[in-house]
């Protein structure tokens, strides 16, 4: 019998969905729902998070599907599935429509059919409007693709709700003003990969000094969104205590590059870079945390009246 | 005939065979879950089409 080595296995149709971005979506997904002032059922806030996976799973795949050519020139994603030629492209593409319609089916089946609608317009958002359009064609492609990973907190929010309020769409803006500075820092030390691959990032279209320059000013405007998530109905002490720290530390590490010459960061291998990078997942991890510590402490009662409330 | 023993591509098969199995079986219990659940909340579980509706006759 003829061993078939390039049998696709369980594991490569897994990685299709991108199992650590949907990780992520699984968090910010839950941080929304569980914040919200409607109590849920705990075995529907579980389904409903599983089926906001699974949409962002799809959208991995129709993603993989699609940036395939790309994914074989740059290292960081050589090992993937279809670019190492574990799982033909249609069958990613087919794997990703079907998920797709049974994840947005199944939420609306469970939860609503606004959640499922933002759902679907989520997974629409991701791999039609930045992976087939803006990826390839703008360096302002990760500004306005960010929208699609900024929505998992909006759907997990109208799970709850049934709707949209000004706290979702804050906590929509948070990741939404964040993803810049994320992935700029990120391209910095990628830049070789992305010139390669032909992907207009903005280093390798308006050069290194222009992306410190944004990094800095898209961390500026990030601060005043983080900052006022305090002052609304999920806010509250803590989440404003950590903000304040964590915003601090996130402006001065982009000060820190925006200052930084173009030598130094090649003679240390762009360690300032990398470790701005990996603020900014704390940065938003520690933000969404403190989001669901001040959900816990208003669950059981620890209020304090005198916290001021905008909105 | 039986084959006595599975070549290194049957055993990959057989377990992702498995993992499969196990996931469309998780799906069947978890759809079952959300039923029970909705149940226990009180949804309206009255079929639509085809089938006696309590819900209409009562208002007849």
């Amino acid at each position: 019998m003829m061993d078939q080595p390039q049998q696709a296995e369980f594991d490569d149709y897994f990685a299709l969905l991108k199992p650590r971005v949907m990780s992520l979506v699984v968090f910010t997904a839950a941080v929304g729902l569980l914040v919200a002032p409607v109590p849920v059922n705990p075995v529907i806030a579980f389904a409903s998070i599983l089926f906001v996976a699974l949409g962002a799973g799809a959208s991995g795949a129709l993603n993989m599907w699609w940036d395939a050519d790309i994914d074989q020139i740059m290292k960081r994603t050589q090992s993937r599935p279809v670019p190492s030629a574990k799982i033909a492209p249609k069958d990613a593409m087919i794997m990703g429509l079907w998920l797709s319609v049974i994840s947005v089916g199944m939420l609306g089946l469970t939860a609503n059919f606004f959640a499922a609608g933002l759902l679907a317009f989520t997974i629409f958002f991701y791999a039609v409007v930045y992976t087939m359009w803006l990826k390839r064609s703008t360096p302002q492609n990760i500004v306005i693709g960010g929208a699609a990973g900024a929505f998992p907190p909006m759907v997990g929010w109208a799970v709850a709700t049934g709707g949209v309020s000004v706290e979702s769409v804050l906590m929509f803006a948070l990741i939404f003003m964040w993803t810049p500075p994320h992935f700029w820092a990120l391209a910095l030390f990628m830049n070789d990969d992305y010139t390669k691959a032909g992907v207009p990032m903005l280093p390798v279209t308006h050069g290194k000094r222009s992306t410190r320059k944004h990094i800095l000013a898209y961390t500026i405007l990030l601060v005043p969104v983080a900052l006022v998530i305090a002052f609304t109905s999920i806010g509250g002490p803590v989440y404003f205590a950590v903000a304040v720290v964590m915003n601090a530390m996130f402006l001065r590490g982009a000060w820190h590059l925006f200052t930084r010459a173009e030598d130094a960061a090649e003679a240390d291998n762009y360690a300032s870079e990398r470790s701005v990078f990996k603020l900014s997942l704390l940065y938003l991890a520690l933000h969404f945390t403190a989001l669901l510590a001040e959900a816990g402490l208003r669950a059981v009662d620890l209020n304090w009246a005198a916290w001021p409330q905008w909105i | 005939m039986a084959i006595l023993r599975e070549t290194e591509s049957q055993k990959r098969r057989k377990k992702s065979n498995i993992l499969l199995g196990a996931v469309l079986g998780g799906f069947v219990l978890l759809v079952f879950a959300i039923t029970v659940a909705k149940m226990v909340d009180g949804n309206k579980m009255e079929a639509f089409d085809h089938v006696r509706r309590p819900s209409v006759e009562a208002t007849q």
